[in-house]
């Protein structure tokens, strides 16, 4: 039997003052303990249905839930299981690691926990600047410092928008270590991102938002499976001048001086051909030396549907 | 109630202020040092008493007021513009806290800093001038009600603005001028009839008469007049800070 939604929207609307329809009756259901992705160009939504949950925003309709509990009728209850990691690096940057991280568990109603505080700086490997004032601290290490901010009250559920942002390679690789470390511990992960590369690294689930519209939520397995498209590349013993006029309807196309035939291929199909092309390949006397498959990326994926 | 929440911002707007010590507490004592020399020792022996109270006396509680006043507004609007301006806002806005705890934490440290700020002006002014204070626990009480009160004004203030200038203009424009023609040199009694009756349209005039009475017995207006405008504008502020939280005026979209 599947457990609860730990956050559950249903028919969210958000239309601004100025007349602009930012989110347009979301439905979305998010399950404890997963990563979620939430993927969409910009100006899609994704900020502002993240700033209804934490109750930035108020919603013009519909009804959020967060761990069972209503976003603004039993909002103490609600904001007190979710943490949040803004898009921008927001915090007094004349203030102290230390002091800013024990600022905001005291916020959300917390007793003082000088041992958990520390534990958390130490996972994020902060602990030697919690003396530092963030004025003084790397880009890297302010993020992580808007991460211990938001974990310091031990939230259920950790937003992260846009959480790698302006980061370099080497720390957003750290990043996902540490978000992966997270959900260890049981912490349901909702991260934004424009960086595909990063939603099919770590999420389980997929939610595809273009114009206010959640227009997709899928397993990330699935989904890749259920829209991807493979490519198959066969290296060929000799070189070809033309492709075949037996094989015209494959839409083959010839590299590399005649030395590659790549062939994209739907894998859901019933018939995918690729034994039918093997064949024709031999009896018509074309030696492969070799051959690879690639599955298109999420990244791929993503374009296309915010396109369709 | 959240007692962390308003311990937390709480203590945390009041290490702002000993960060900023020489722009919260030395520069007000200070200005106010200067003003007890020159108004005070070089003007105020050659002037004559005001009410049985030698000058430079008479104008200790008015000082005072014009210290705590302009501080209550600056300590108010910026405690909470300044979230707003670099955006950290969204952790007070996302955190499970009210608007009331929201009001006790930033108002509460402001009007801490400003109390603060008041006793020190108080002691120093003893350096220059002899005074007594007949009814110290009003004089407490007065200040205590003069601050919380501007500083919710400063709280309206710093929800209001919308950039450093509008922070600056009430404060500069009206809180200033309302205070130097709000009796805090002189009695209004020495006023001509007509720009007496203009002046009690003057809110500083009752602040800066009950907080006057309380050091010597003596004040243009009834105590009790002081007091219930004291009360009646700090009412007024905070109707206009629930309708704020109510509409989420330029905190909410």
């Amino acid at each position: 039997m599947p457990s609860s939604p730990i956050i559950s929207v249903t028919s969210l609307s958000k239309t601004y003052a100025s007349g602009y329809k930012a989110l347009d009756n979301v439905n979305l259901e998010i399950q404890p303990g997963e990563i979620f992705a939430l993927l969409g160009p910009n100006g899609a939504g994704k900020t502002t249905l993240i700033n209804i949950i934490c109750g930035i925003v108020n919603p013009t309709e519909g009804k959020v839930l967060a761990s069972g509990h209503d976003v603004i009728k039993d909002y103490r209850q609600a904001r007190s299981k979710i943490g949040l990691v803004p898009q921008e690096l927001t915090t007094d940057m004349f203030e102290k690691v230390w002091h800013t991280v024990n600022f905001s568990r005291g916020i959300f109603g917390k007793a003082p926990n000088k041992s958990h505080i520390e534990k958390t700086l130490k996972q994020l490997s902060l602990w030697h600047k919690k003396d530092s004032r963030i004025m003084a601290l790397s880009g890297g290490m302010k993020r992580r410092v808007m991460i211990a901010k938001a974990l310091s009250h031990e939230p259920q559920i950790l937003f992260l928008d846009e959480p790698t942002a302006g980061v370099d390679v080497e720390l957003r690789r750290d990043m996902w270590d540490m978000v992966r470390e997270l959900r260890k511990t049981g912490v349901t992960i909702i991260l934004t991102t424009h960086y595909i590369e990063e939603a099919e690294e770590m999420a389980d689930r997929i939610g595809v938002i273009n114009k206010g519209k959640i227009t997709l939520v899928e397993d990330k397995a699935v989904l890749m499976k259920r829209l991807g498209k493979k490519k198959l590349t066969l290296q060929l013993q000799n070189p070809l001048k033309d492709i075949p006029k037996s094989l015209a309807s494959y839409e083959l196309e010839l590299s590399k001086n005649g030395t590659e035939i790549s062939h994209v291929y739907d894998v859901q199909s019933e018939h995918t051909g690729i034994a039918d092309l093997m064949n024709k390949l031999r009896n018509e006397k074309i030696e492969v030396k070799d051959l690879q498959t690639e599955q298109s990326s999420l990244e791929e994926i993503f374009v296309s549907l915010v396109h369709s | 109630m959240n007692f962390y929440a308003i311990r937390a911002i709480f203590g945390y707007e009041l290490s702002r202020f000993w960060r900023t010590l020489m722009q919260s507490l030395i520069t007000p004592v200070i200005s106010t040092s200067l003003y007890f020399i020159v108004f005070g020792s070089a003007i105020g022996s050659h002037m004559a008493q005001m009410e049985g109270v030698g000058f430079s006396a008479f104008i200790v509680p008015g000082l005072i007021m014009l210290s705590v006043l302009t501080q209550s507004i600056s300590n108010g609007s910026f405690g909470i513009y300044m979230p707003r301006f670099s955006g950290t806002i969204y952790e007070v806005l996302s955190a499970p806290i009210s608007s009331i705890e929201i009001v006790l934490g930033y108002v509460g440290a402001a009007a801490t800093k400003s109390i603060i700020l008041g006793l020190i002006i108080l002691a120093t002014a003893r350096f220059f001038v002899a005074f007594s204070i007949l009814h110290p626990i009003w004089m407490l009480g007065f200040l205590i009600l003069t601050s919380i009160t501007f500083c919710l004004l400063g709280f309206i203030i710093g929800i209001w603005a919308d950039g450093f200038e509008k922070l600056q203009i009430v404060p500069m424009m009206i809180v200033t001028p309302l205070t130097f023609l709000g009796g805090s040199f002189y009695s209004i009694n020495m006023l001509p009839p007509f720009w007496q009756k203009v002046t009690l349209f003057n809110p500083v005039v009752y602040l800066v008469n009950g907080f006057r009475w309380s050091f010597y017995g003596q004040s243009d207006v009834s105590v009790e007049l002081s007091l219930g405008m004291t009360a009646l504008f700090m009412v007024a502020c905070l109707v206009v800070i629930s309708i704020i939280f109510k509409t989420g005026y330029r905190i909410k979209t």
